[in-house]
This record gives C-alpha cells, sequence and structure tokens, in this order.
C-alpha cells in the first residue's frame, strides 16, 4: 500500500484500464466477455467495499449484502416508478443505502467483534424478511418484475450490453480510486488503527463509535451502488441478493484474494466467478467442489492468494537485500 | 511550565467485594517527576486507570488543574492533557514507527477526518520526526511495531503518549520486561523527556534503586490505600514502608546505596 502514486496517479491508472478494457469490448462485443465484465465490476465492488469493513477496520460483516440488495431494489422501484432518470436514480439508491447504513451501523458498530457480526446478520434476516412479506412494493417471493426502464442518458443506453459493461467497469474504477484514496487518507490511517488497537486509539482522543459508523456507511453506500449495477444487469431486483448467502459468497471472495492488499478482493472475485462459472458447466454439486476448492485454497495458503504473492514477494527481496 | 497539577481526592473503586482503590488522596504538583510503588496488587495500575478513564471510580474525584475530570470519557481525559503508556506495549503493529507517531498526532489534534490528503501530512510527519529524534527512535522511523524488539516497543508506547504533548504523563512500568542495562538505559530517557518537556510525570515502577536515583517524589500504595508520601529519603526512612514492603536492604540504616 505503500506507493509513491498520488490519487492523480491512480486516476490516470483507472483511465487507462477503462481504455484498455473499452477498446476489445467494442471491437468484440462477445457476450459472455461483456457479461463476465458486467458481473465482475458488479461483485467486485461488493468485496471492494466489504473489505473496507473487514481488512481495514476490522469490523467482520455478516451482513454486507443488506446494502447491495437495498441499493438494487431502491434503484428498481424508483426506476419503475417513472419520472427518474438513471444518474438521478442511481445518487438517490446510494443515498438511501447510506441512511440505512446510519441506521444499522449506529446500532451495531458499538458491539465488538462476534456480536457485531451477530447483530449485522440479524438485520439483513430482518430485511430479507420485510421484502418477502411486503408484496405489493417489492413482489416479494418473486422480486421485483416487469422489467427496469433505462432512458439513455449523455448519450449512454444501458439497455445496450456494451454500454452496460463499459458503465460498470467505469463505475467499478472510480469506486475503487476514491476507496483507495479513503485507505490512504489520515482518515483511512484512522480506520486502521481502530483495526490495530481500538483500545490504544481511544487513549489517544480518537471516538471509536463515530469512525466505525462512517466506515459503515461508506461501506455500505458503494455495497449499494453495486446492487444497482446488478439492478441494472438482471432488469429487476430479487429477495436473493440480501440473502446471508450473498454475504457468504462476498466473504469468501475476499478470503480468496487477499484482504491486507488493496487490490485483493478484485482477484478473489475473478476467481470465485471464473470457478463457479466452470463448475456449474460441470456438475450439478456444484456448492460440494466449490467448497472443496475454498477449504484447500484457506488451509494450504493460510491466507487469500494476492496476500500470499505480495508476502512471498517481499521475503525474496528481503533476503537478497 | 507545561506540567500541570493532577490531584485525586478520595478516589475509591470496588470490584465486587474487593476494594481496588480505597480512600486514595494524592497531590501532584505540575511540573513534578514521581514515583508510585506497592506491592503487586496494590492497586497501582488501578489508579492508572482511574485518573486516564478507563474504569470509573466508585466515588472520589479527579482535578486537573483544578478542573474535575472523575468520570469522563477515556479521550476526553486524553485531550484534557493526560497521556498515558502502557504496562505492556500496546501499538499499532501494521504501522511503521514513523506512521505510528504521525497517526498519535493527527488523532489527538482531531485531524483524522479528512479524506481528501494522503497520510501523513508533512506538518505531522514533521512532528513525528521530532518526537522520535527526542526518544532515540529516529533510526527506526521505517520498522514496523511489530518488528520491534521489546524496548524499543515500550519506547514507542512512551513516545505514542509523548507525542500528544501532554500535561501529565502516566507511565506504568516503563522498565517491566527489561534486563538490568536496558533498564537504566530506558530510564535515564524517561528522565532525559522529562527534562526537556517538563511536564508532570508519574511513573509505576518495582525497581526501588531506579525510583530513589530519579523520582522527586514517592507515593507507596498498599492494599489500595496510600501508605506513605515524601522525598525518597522521606520514604526510606518511614518505618511502616520499611515494614511493609522495602525491607532492611533499601533503608537508608540498612547501609545501601
Amino acid at each position: 500500500m505503500r506507493t509513491t502514486l498520488s490519487w492523480r496517479g491512480d486516476m490516470l491508472v483507472a483511465a487507462l484500464a477503462f481504455a484498455a478494457l473499452a477498446v476489445p469490448a467494442f471491437a468484440l462485443g462477445m457476450q459472455s466477455v461483456l457479461d463476465f465484465a458486467v458481473r465482475f465490476a458488479i461483485f467486485g465492488l461488493l468485496a471492494m467495499s466489504l473489505n473496507l469493513l473487514i481488512g481495514t477496520t476490522g469490523l467482520v460483516s455478516f451482513g454486507h449484502a443488506a446494502f447491495f440488495g437495498s441499493g438494487a431494489y431502491a434503484f428498481g422501484l424508483l426506476m419503475q416508478s417513472g419520472g427518474w432518470s438513471v444518474p438521478m436514480a442511481i445518487l438517490a439508491a446510494m443515498a438511501f443505502t447510506a441512511l440505512l447504513a446510519l441506521v444499522i451501523g449506529a446500532l451495531c458498530v458499538r458491539l465488538s467483534e462476534i456480536y457485531f457480526a451477530f447483530l449485522t446478520l440479524a438485520f439483513q434476516m430482518l430485511i430479507h424478511s420485510i421484502v418477502i412479506s411486503w408484496v405489493s412494493l417489492t413482489g416479494g417471493d418473486q422480486g421485483l418484475m416487469g422489467g427496469v426502464p433505462k432512458p439513455p442518458f449523455l448519450g449512454i443506453d444501458l439497455g445496450d450490453g456494451r454500454h452496460l459493461a463499459m458503465f460498470s467497469a467505469f463505475c467499478l474504477l472510480a469506486s475503487v480510486v476514491a476507496l483507495r484514496q479513503i485507505v490512504r487518507s489520515p482518515f483511512g490511517a484512522a480506520l486502521r488503527m481502530l483495526r490495530d488497537n481500538p483500545e490504544r486509539a481511544a487513549f489517544l482522543g480518537m471516538s471509536i463509535f463515530r469512525y466505525r459508523l462512517a466506515a459503515f456507511v461508506i461501506a455500505g453506500t458503494f455495497a449499494g451502488l453495486a446492487g444497482v449495477l446488478m439492478s441494472l444487469y438482471v432488469s429487476g431486483a430479487f429477495p436473493t441478493f440480501l440473502y446471508w448467502t450473498t454475504s457468504g459468497e462476498a466473504i469468501f471472495m475476499i478470503m480468496l484474494g487477499g484482504i491486507t492488499v488493496f487490490l485483493g478482493p478484485l482477484v478473489g472475485t475473478a476467481i470465485f466467478l471464473v470457478l463457479n462459472d466452470r463448475i456449474t458447466n460441470i456438475t450439478e454439486h456444484h456448492g460440494l467442489v466449490m467448497g472443496s476448492i475454498l477449504l484447500v485454497l484457506v488451509l494450504g495458503l493460510r491466507k487469500g492468494l494476492l496476500d500470499y504473492i505480495v508476502d512471498a514477494w517481499r521475503e525474496r527481496r528481503e533476503k537478497r537485500a | 511550565m507545561r506540567g500541570g497539577r493532577l490531584e485525586l481526592q478520595g478516589l475509591r473503586r470496588t470490584f465486587g467485594g474487593v476494594v481496588a482503590t480505597d480512600n486514595v488522596s494524592l497531590d501532584f504538583a505540575a511540573g513534578t517527576l514521581s514515583a508510585i510503588i506497592g506491592p503487586n496488587g496494590a492497586g497501582k495500575t488501578t489508579l492508572f486507570h482511574l485518573i486516564s478513564g478507563r474504569t470509573k471510580p466508585t466515588a472520589g474525584r479527579v482535578l486537573l488543574d483544578g478542573q474535575d475530570i472523575t468520570g469522563l470519557d477515556r479521550q476526553d481525559i486524553v485531550r484534557r492533557g493526560i497521556g498515558r503508556a502502557f504496562q505492556v506495549a500496546n501499538l499499532f503493529p501494521s504501522f511503521t514507527v514513523a506512521e505510528s507517531l504521525a497517526a498519535a498526532i493527527l488523532t489527538h489534534e482531531g485531524r483524522t477526518a479528512s479524506l481528501f490528503r494522503a497520510f501523513p501530512p508533512p506538518d505531522i510527519a514533521a512532528r513525528a520526526a521530532e518526537v522520535m529524534e527526542l526518544c532515540g527512535l529516529a533510526d527506526l522511523a521505517d520498522v514496523l511495531a511489530k518488528h520491534l524488539s521489546h524496548g524499543d516497543q515500550k519506547l514507542l508506547d512512551i513516545a505514542l503518549a509523548l507525542a500528544l504533548d501532554p500535561k501529565v504523563l502516566l507511565l506504568d512500568e516503563p522498565t517491566a520486561g527489561m534486563g538490568p542495562e536496558e533498564r537504566w538505559r530506558m530510564i535515564e530517557r524517561v528522565h532525559r523527556l522529562w527534562e526537556a518537556r517538563r511536564m508532570t510525570l508519574v511513573f509505576i515502577e518495582h525497581d526501588m534503586d531506579i525510583v530513589f536515583r530519579i523520582a522527586e517524589t514517592v507515593r507507596v500504595l498498599r492494599y489500595g490505600s496510600v501508605l506513605a508520601q515524601g522525598t525518597p529519603e522521606e520514604v526510606r526512612r518511614n518505618p511502616a514502608v520499611i515494614e511493609a514492603y522495602l525491607g532492611a536492604e533499601h533503608a537508608l540504616e540498612g547501609g545501601a546505596a
């Protein structure tokens, strides 16, 4: 994380990455590649936002999908109501998840570790139940049906697979640049202090509550954006988005990729999605195979893949020096 | 000049039926260097917990420069100017020495809310460097806290509290777990820090040679209450202290240096 690149440098890298993606995406336009790009952006953003809590702040939330799902439903409902442009609805959906995260976070972040994890899980189940039972608004079990309208804006038509892929990639890159700046700002240093040693941080004069809550709200908001992309992708919203299995998948992705290195969750997302697709093609017992692979990786490396590689590389360099 | 006056008035704290601190009244004048001694379980660390707000007193008051700070949150107490180092080094393992100090200063100044600057801001980094220089940590600036030796971890722990420029600095056994030579190096450093900054310094110590060498005043605790206090000479001559704690070896009459 200690590089000389400033946030301007990050933006440049992100812009180059965007261009590098855009050219082949538009040239090829293969549906499977585009689909993968969108899913990677959605779950990559979800995993990155969750890692702001787990890796940076040391808060293991089991209820992160609550904000993912809420973002999807909020966006879908706004667009179905008519009268909202896509960008405004995205901002409104993010504001809604931020508010939800503020309320839930205020109740959860006072608790430590295991109680925090359980309470976030409980709130997620509560929201899941509300969505299931409020049939008139959410469609209940069936999910938000009838499609999500996507009126074009600024020449971007999200009904077009290529446009959607590039828009998703743009959201992911912009969020990653923002998250990276957050992590290495003084605020990010405060979050890392809370992860390392909250008691000492308090003895230096920090309010544990406020900073944890701020991290919770920021992470929730970015998860909300991921949910918006999901809603655009499937043109609807479904209760599974905010079920605990979705939170579990996000945690899996982070564990696969690594929590220490900033981009670890993205690597984990890529591995998870590729594995998931391959295995689903081969066997119907896909949970069993997936679980075994994860087990071997976690027990074998004892950390995420990118963490493992970076640690090994550092060790080698130190030996040489 | 920089120091603050710390007064404890009738402090009492019970845990269930156990009285950990019993009617402790002590006065630490501004800018003084005092030691707190006492056998294990005398309530020395509990007293620090009560002053620094980690535990709330059952009764009694803590005054800093005449202002009542009893029962405030620990972060409020730190902001008022009471810094504290710990018996077991209490650090941020994944931060380097320089980052730890910069983070401490930023936190103390309430500047951790900034999202748009890089950590650490240059002015803060410069001040962290000053503290490192003062504490003799400059050579270790880029070492991760978790990779420091035991002695250097204790030193960083003290430096973290010192970085906040406290009026009152509480050190809980700054030499705990060190060899004899390292102890003296450490305590000389602490003494130099005190001379440089002239904060009110209170430290808990087991090694009587150290206590009697550097402390201006000594307070003796036993069973949670104050057994004796005074200059090192007075305390050494106090029969109750000799009987309860010191033994003949450290009494002046005993002829030990």
